[in-house]
């Protein structure tokens, strides 16, 4: 999917250098594992692939992808005091070269854990030019950009389950602009993801949880 | 849509008056806005461009890796020797941004953060001459971009997909847009001019030091605000590259595609594979692990 180029993507985005792949993208994948575990993880393993591990460190890849998992903006000068700020803010995190096999050469795999004692991965690519794409969460294959809200709702693979979060959603008229369903296997856990052109409000989101079939709904912010 | 050729862009120029209106028009269209606020949201990526050359004149801070830093700073307190006036200013302002680029400061992508010094360069220096107002600098970024995205639609702007003339050669050709625009030239003059600096960077291989963008990318905002200014000041004296902007955006395009893997962002040919090349890299922390600075 090509998406229509604004002139603040030619000149632009504004950003902390050096790089738009290696910097300001791997800020922005942070910040959209963040957003994806909705909290600043208490701990996280930063499996850097490719390109990410070869030069990441001369690019500051490093102190960009931890200052993403403490919200600090692509364009925040204080990505280059991430280190320190974590120490600040309770993340531990550590640093290690993998081969995530047949991916984008800037990819890397965030092992986290939150305050709840859950454990998550989130695996993504940055794309240049800033762009990103969340590629794995847990054990789903998913695309999430963190150009618009995205709805995760991990349901039971069942008839009458996507139409009836679907359903729930036009009855408030939030436009669905993008959507995306997989499963474990017939039968068994699912995942639905649906972007929207608005932020879901909470009661919504909590009437879509409501739904039988449906295990549990997080809402992604756009980042 | 950005505009996809020149030609089209030159036609909603004369419909809108200038290069950077007919930008403007487009993208509030895009952006469902209005033109005060694309304008505002503008004025203020030229202002994080101002703030990034101020910063890198006065800042002698090595990088991270130390490849880079306090260049910019010693050409503008040297004694000039060979060129003086806007030329000399606009070289020490590439320099700066690009170092602040490479140390982890706040910068615009223009159209990338390796090719982030050309445009501010180029436009901080203009402001004042012959008149010229900030708000004709913001206007004169619009049209820049206009031209960038056509660059971007017909060809590159990704050193790693078509070579260092994808990215400085771009700049340049934007930032002798902004300067033609800025000076009160013609659209057709800012074609000729955009073809005039990228025609003089064709070709030209991404080759850094160790993959970092630092040596040569630093350097070379200096080279491509030079040719974005002489193909500026030749356009608007009235020469005319014979070939259109949009047969040279296709050539370049080509001639990216053409260059070998080694040649394209990967630190495995040209500069970077030079034995000091390789011994600089060699020497620089790599990967993960490092001590952080």
């Amino acid at each position: 999917m090509t998406r229509q180029r604004s002139l603040f993507e030619i000149v632009g985005p504004v950003m902390i250098g050096p790089s738009s792949s290696h910097t300001a993208g791997a800020a922005r994948l942070g910040g959209l594992a963040r957003a994806i575990i909705g909290q600043t993880p208490c701990s996280a393993r930063i499996l850097l692939h490719g390109s990410f591990a070869t030069t990441g460190q001369g690019h500051g890849t490093d102190l960009a992808i931890v200052a993403g998992l403490l919200g600090i903006a692509p364009d925040d000068p204080q990505i280059r005091d991430a280190f320190a700020l974590a120490g600040a803010a309770g993340l531990t995190f550590s640093f290690d070269e993998a081969d995530l096999g047949e991916v984008h050469p800037n990819t890397a795999q965030l092992e986290m854990t939150d305050a709840q004692g859950r454990e998550w991965i989130v695996r993504g690519s940055s794309l240049g030019g800033g762009d990103v794409i969340v590629t794995l969460v847990n054990d789903f294959p998913v695309q999430i950009t963190g150009e618009l809200p995205v709805l995760l709702v991990v349901h039971h693979d069942q008839p009458g389950v996507v139409a009836a979060v679907t359903a729930r959603l036009a009855a408030d008229v939030i436009n669905i602009a993008g959507m995306q369903v997989s499963r474990e296997r017939r039968g068994a856990r699912a995942l639905m993801l649906i972007a929207t052109d608005q932020p879901v409000a909470e009661e919504i989101a909590a009437s879509v949880a409501a739904i039988n079939g449906v295990t549990s709904v997080r809402q992604v912010p756009a980042v | 849509m950005a505009y996809t050729s020149f030609a089209e862009l030159l036609k909603a120029a004369e419909t809108h008056g200038s290069l950077g209106d007919a930008a403007i028009h487009r993208e509030v269209e895009d952006a469902n806005s209005d033109r005060d606020t694309v304008f505002e949201r503008m004025s203020q990526t030229f202002c994080v461009m101002e703030e990034a050359t101020t910063r890198g004149l006065a800042e002698t801070e090595l990088s991270r890796s130390g490849l880079t830093g306090g260049q910019a700073a010693a050409l503008d307190s040297a004694t000039p020797r060979i060129i003086d006036g806007r030329m000399r200013k606009a070289i020490a302002a590439a320099l700066a941004v690009a170092e602040v680029n490479a140390r982890m400061g706040r910068v615009v992508a223009a159209p990338t953060g390796g090719a982030s010094g050309v445009l501010p360069a180029v436009l901080v220096t203009g402001i004042g001459s012959a008149g010229a107002t900030r708000d004709d600098a913001v206007r004169a970024l619009f049209a820049a971009a206009a031209v960038g995205g056509v660059i971007a639609a017909r060809a590159t702007l990704s050193g790693a997909a078509g070579g260092c003339q994808a990215e400085i050669g771009s700049a340049a050709a934007m930032g002798a847009v902004a300067a033609v625009e800025l000076a009160g030239g013609t659209p057709q003059q800012a074609g000729h001019a955009a073809a005039f600096a990228l025609q003089g960077l064709l070709g030209l291989v991404c080759d850094p030091v160790g993959g970092l963008v630092e040596v040569p990318c630093v350097s070379r905002n200096a080279t491509g605000t030079a040719v974005a200014l002489s193909s500026a000041e030749m356009a608007l004296a009235g020469l005319r590259f014979p070939i259109p902007l949009d047969e040279v955006i296709d050539a370049m395009g080509q001639v990216g595609r053409s260059l070998p893997p080694s040649l394209r962002e990967t630190a495995l040919g040209g500069l970077a594979a030079t034995p000091t090349g390789r011994g600089l890299s060699s020497r620089l922390c790599r990967g993960v692990g490092c001590p952080n600075g």
